[in-house]
């Protein structure tokens, strides 16, 4: 078990365009890395790629949340009319489904939405005000033109010099190890 | 054509400090505090119009039997209409690819939601019992009732409160890493706390992004087929109805088309000048300017399409009340509101057939201005002058407008003027993330 753990969130540095960041996750994975996330001010296009992450599984909690929202509608239009307060008008059919269908259609969007941002909020773990990589001195401007690499303790290839000395092989403008 | 769609001078630094400055400046500007009192001042008209309507309810307006729907209803879809532009850049545009929509995405998405909160007004108002409004709503009641489902009255409850939320939720989903950079830029202490909660802690982790990034294409994706569905069910309320001039299958196309028209005018008339007033020449180019011209003609094509299409079927269905209600329009009482909107939609847009117009800014805000009247008045005459003379001419009735009408209206552009300051004051009305991302992209960073 690494010692650091108790106080050390991980060693962070950074690089100074986009581009060099993605070839410096690259290198990571490939020694080995598994710990690791990337920080910058905008959807970098490689990067999910470099970081080998999976597709995000939150457009299927959508489309759950859809098919959800499209039965809900239905039920609730058909017991309204068919059971709850049925009305005879002319002897028209109580189940007019094809009236229905617009107020399920804004159901269906409506509960797939809802359900993808909570999903997201939940994946993403936020709400969350604190985290430790804000203890980088630099880090503010990882919303700004800043480019970081953080290789966190709790990997197991983890150790604070050597993984020093390997961020330092990617060229990078500085390395920092920042606090819990 | 291969200009840039944003300056090559701008960089990630230059994006995020012009950006942040407008909304971290201090103190404001004497301009925006001018502007804000002007529309503070027009909303107070609203105001004092609302407690009078309340007062007396709304024989205070022009509208009678037949003509119900009134200014209320015109308003109402003038300001659904104008609400279309926004998420028609954001979601059609993003779904396209169209990159030109990255630094105008966040101010229409705003006009949307301005746009819609004056909107959804007007049906409430109208009621003439606005406390009972949650009748809309199904919910379980000691009453044992349900809404009407069948009515598309019904519907429009439905797609435009849905529409609202959709909307926000898209707004504020984008809005996100803009805070957590204005939440790292400002070093007020308590500003800073403000944003960090605001912008949930985001960290601009790749994880985060990736997610992220995932999320808002596909909520995109589905807001693009609701924008269309609400606008839709707009022309349902007019077409299910049997007066003459509106039981036209052609209406729910129609109002779409409409919408995006208006729309696109509305975003034009304020972007013109917000890009002067804050020098966003470099995010806001000469292409953006253009591009909104283009689309502001074709739908403009298309509603005059539309108007074709009406007249050439009420003379081809044969009915009699159908076509004294056409030849009426232009000889009867309402003809001008109909020479009005003629004017001003379908001439006033030809010039943009010219480039030389749709680099102007100048000429494309009178423009802009002129179709935003000419839809009103389209509206003005597409229910006022069908209604008042409907299937039975024992009935029929001419409408006029009163004070109260016109302070109403005016009074909500007090609503969403003093919103829109209050948006450009203290929240990123540039999408910062999604230009630096541009920039990387286009290779000059």
């Amino acid at each position: 078990m690494n010692p650091d753990i108790r106080t050390l969130h991980g060693l962070v540095a950074e690089f100074d365009s986009a581009e060099s960041l993605v070839a410096a996750v690259r290198r990571a994975r490939a020694a080995g890395f598994r710990e690791l996330d990337a920080y910058a001010p905008f959807p970098v296009d490689e990067l999910p790629d470099a970081l080998e992450l999976p597709d995000s599984h939150i457009p299927y909690v959508m489309l759950g949340g859809a098919f959800t929202g499209c039965a809900a509608g239905l039920c609730m239009q058909s017991y309204a009319n068919l059971h709850s307060y049925p009305m005879n008008i002319g002897g028209r059919p109580l189940n007019a489904w094809p009236a229905f269908i617009p107020a399920t259609v804004e159901l269906t969007i409506l509960f797939a939405v809802v359900s993808g941002l909570i999903a997201l909020l939940l994946s993403l773990r936020l709400p969350a005000i604190y985290h430790p990589v804000f203890n980088h001195p630099d880090f503010r401007r990882a919303s700004r033109d800043g480019f970081f690499l953080c290789i966190e303790c709790g990997d197991r290839q983890f150790d604070r010099e050597s993984t020093a000395d390997f961020l330092h092989t990617l060229s990078p403008m500085s390395v920092q190890p920042v606090e819990k | 054509m291969n200009e840039p769609i944003i300056s090559p001078r701008e960089s990630y630094i230059s994006v995020t400090d012009q950006i942040t400055g407008i909304v971290l400046k201090r103190p404001a500007s004497w301009g925006w505090w001018i502007g804000f009192a002007f529309s503070f001042m027009l909303l107070s008209v609203l105001g004092a119009s609302l407690f009078w309507l309340f007062y007396k309810g709304v024989g205070i307006w022009g509208i009678n039997v037949p003509v119900a729907w009134g200014t209320a209803i015109i308003n109402y879809v003038w300001w659904i209409e104008i609400a279309q532009g926004g998420t028609f850049i954001s979601a059609v545009l993003l779904l396209f690819h169209q990159e030109w929509r990255t630094s105008v995405n966040r101010f229409t998405e705003a006009v949307t939601l301005f746009a819609l909160v004056c909107a959804g007004l007007f049906p409430l108002i109208h009621m003439g019992r606005p406390q009972y409004a949650f009748f809309l709503a199904p919910y379980p009641n000691s009453l044992g009732m349900w809404p009407q489902f069948l009515s598309p009255l019904v519907w429009d409850f439905f797609a435009v409160s849905i529409y609202a939320t959709v909307s926000i939720l898209f707004w504020y989903l984008g809005m996100i890493p803009d805070l957590a950079t204005l939440r790292d830029t400002t070093d007020h202490k308590y500003l800073r706390r403000l944003y960090a909660i605001l912008c949930f802690g985001w960290r601009n982790s790749g994880r985060h992004w990736h997610h992220y990034e995932t999320t808002y294409r596909v909520i995109a994706a589905l807001a693009a087929p609701l924008v269309i569905s609400v606008h839709s069910i707009v022309g349902l309320d007019f077409a299910y109805t049997i007066v003459p001039g509106w039981h036209s299958t052609i209406f729910p196309p129609f109002f779409v088309a409409g919408a995006i028209f208006s729309g696109f005018a509305m975003v034009l008339t304020l972007l013109v000048p917000i890009r002067a007033v804050y020098g966003l020449h470099g995010l806001i180019t000469m292409r953006h300017i253009e591009n909104m011209a283009k689309l502001m003609l074709t739908m403009g094509m298309f509603v005059l399409f539309g108007h074709c299409s009406e007249y050439f079927m009420t003379w081809y269905g044969g009915d009699i009340y159908e076509q004294y209600r056409v030849i009426h329009s232009a000889i009867g009482p309402y003809a001008s509101a109909f020479y009005i909107s003629m004017a001003c939609t379908a001439l006033a847009i030809q010039p943009l057939w010219f480039q030389r117009v749709r680099r102007s800014p100048l000429l494309l805000f009178v423009i802009a201005i002129l179709v935003n009247i000419g839809m009103w008045a389209e509206r003005f005459f597409n229910i006022v002058a069908s209604l008042h003379t409907d299937y039975l001419p024992s009935s029929w009735h001419i409408y006029h407008t009163t004070f109260w009408d016109w302070s109403t209206y005016i009074g909500t552009f007090g609503l969403f003027l003093s919103l829109l300051f209050l948006f450009v004051r203290f929240l990123p009305i540039v999408s910062m993330a999604e230009v630096r991302h541009l920039i990387n992209r286009s290779g000059t960073e």
